[in-house]
């Protein structure tokens, strides 16, 4: 079965799924990280480094889906579902920008130029594999993100992307052909 | 020079070379190491700077000295570490602790056997291809 086939047989199960997601509001107010909150934090300086990182590789995953999504491999469905996600990386990075900045850091900027492995993303396939491996990181660098905020709110708020980075992971896997929840626990 | 230092710089001088270079049997498992590499690429790869540092080239290499890559922290350029495998375990176990102010916003790999693994599949992925 081609790459293609497999994506149009799980057109349906790619709208459903999209109907799940969490708006930069909905988070914000998850997170309380106003003003007022973010000034209560106990380390804001080391809150703000661990929040630039996390803002440093929702840009590289914005960038990564503009590349996948203007490559021209993509089928509507697939297509559909980069536009998507890479939606929601915007909204994550604008959250974390606006929590940086009300923490009294300096956003990080996005890069001008991304260096992207697209002798590996020569095909549909290729291009989900790869944004599959980056959401898959995503989970992985929330994960060990969320133990560390001194300000209890933010974890609260690093949890919920790391929902949505999860979801981003098992949908792409899944048209993959591949098991889109393979293991009980992510690490 | 005394000779006690004739003896012993020569003896500390190789202790730090070895320290630095990939050991050739770190104990760790590299294929295992690469599927615990996977955590790392959000930010990670081997041969690409991105959010973080490329990796390939990294046993003796001075922390924050990767050419082209401008995100370092100055605690990391300045922490004065030398990648090996004995740096990156306790860097690995606790990047914050390690190097406060490090741009690593990262727990760490908390087992230890992830750590020998991951540590020796950089080991065996160290050299760059350009």
């Amino acid at each position: 079965m081609t790459d293609t086939n497999l994506l149009l047989r799980r057109r349906s199960f790619f709208a459903t799924a999209g109907r799940t997601t969490l708006s930069a509001g909905a988070v914000l107010l998850l997170a309380g990280c106003g003003r007022r909150q973010a000034a209560m934090a106990a380390d804001p300086s080391a809150d703000v480094n661990i929040l630039n990182s996390a803002l440093g590789a929702e840009q590289e995953a914005i960038a990564a889906y503009q590349v996948g999504a203007e490559s021209g491999l993509l089928s509507k469905p697939a297509l559909d579902l980069a536009v998507q996600f890479q939606g929601h990386h915007k909204e994550h990075a604008a959250v974390l920008a606006k929590t940086v900045g009300d923490l009294g850091g300096q956003p990080v900027e996005p890069l001008a130029r991304y260096d992207f492995p697209t002798d590996q993303m020569k095909s549909e396939a290729g291009v989900l594999r790869f944004a599959a491996g980056l959401e898959k990181g995503a989970v992985s660098a929330y994960l060990g993100a969320v133990p560390l905020f001194a300000e209890r709110a933010l974890t609260k708020a690093a949890a919920s992307i790391l929902g949505d980075e999860a979801m981003h992971w098992a949908v792409l896997r899944q048209a993959l052909g591949e098991d889109p929840v393979p293991v009980a626990f992510v690490s | 020079m005394t000779a006690l230092t004739s003896v012993l710089l020569p003896a500390l001088l190789a202790a730090a070379a070895a320290a630095a270079s990939p050991p050739s049997s770190l104990g760790g498992d590299a294929a295992r190491g690469a599927a615990i590499y996977e955590r790392c690429q959000a930010c990670h790869s081997l041969e690409r700077n991105r959010t973080g540092p490329r990796h390939c080239g990294l046993f003796g290499r001075p922390a924050g000295a990767v050419v082209g890559f401008r995100g370092y922290s100055a605690a990391l350029r300045n922490s004065g570490i030398v990648w090996g495998a004995a740096s990156l375990d306790r860097f690995l176990a606790d990047p914050l602790g390690t190097v406060p102010g490090t741009r690593m916003g990262y727990a760490g790999v908390k087992d230890p056997q992830e750590r020998t693994d991951l540590i020796a599949f950089l080991a065996a992925a160290s050299a760059c291809k350009d």
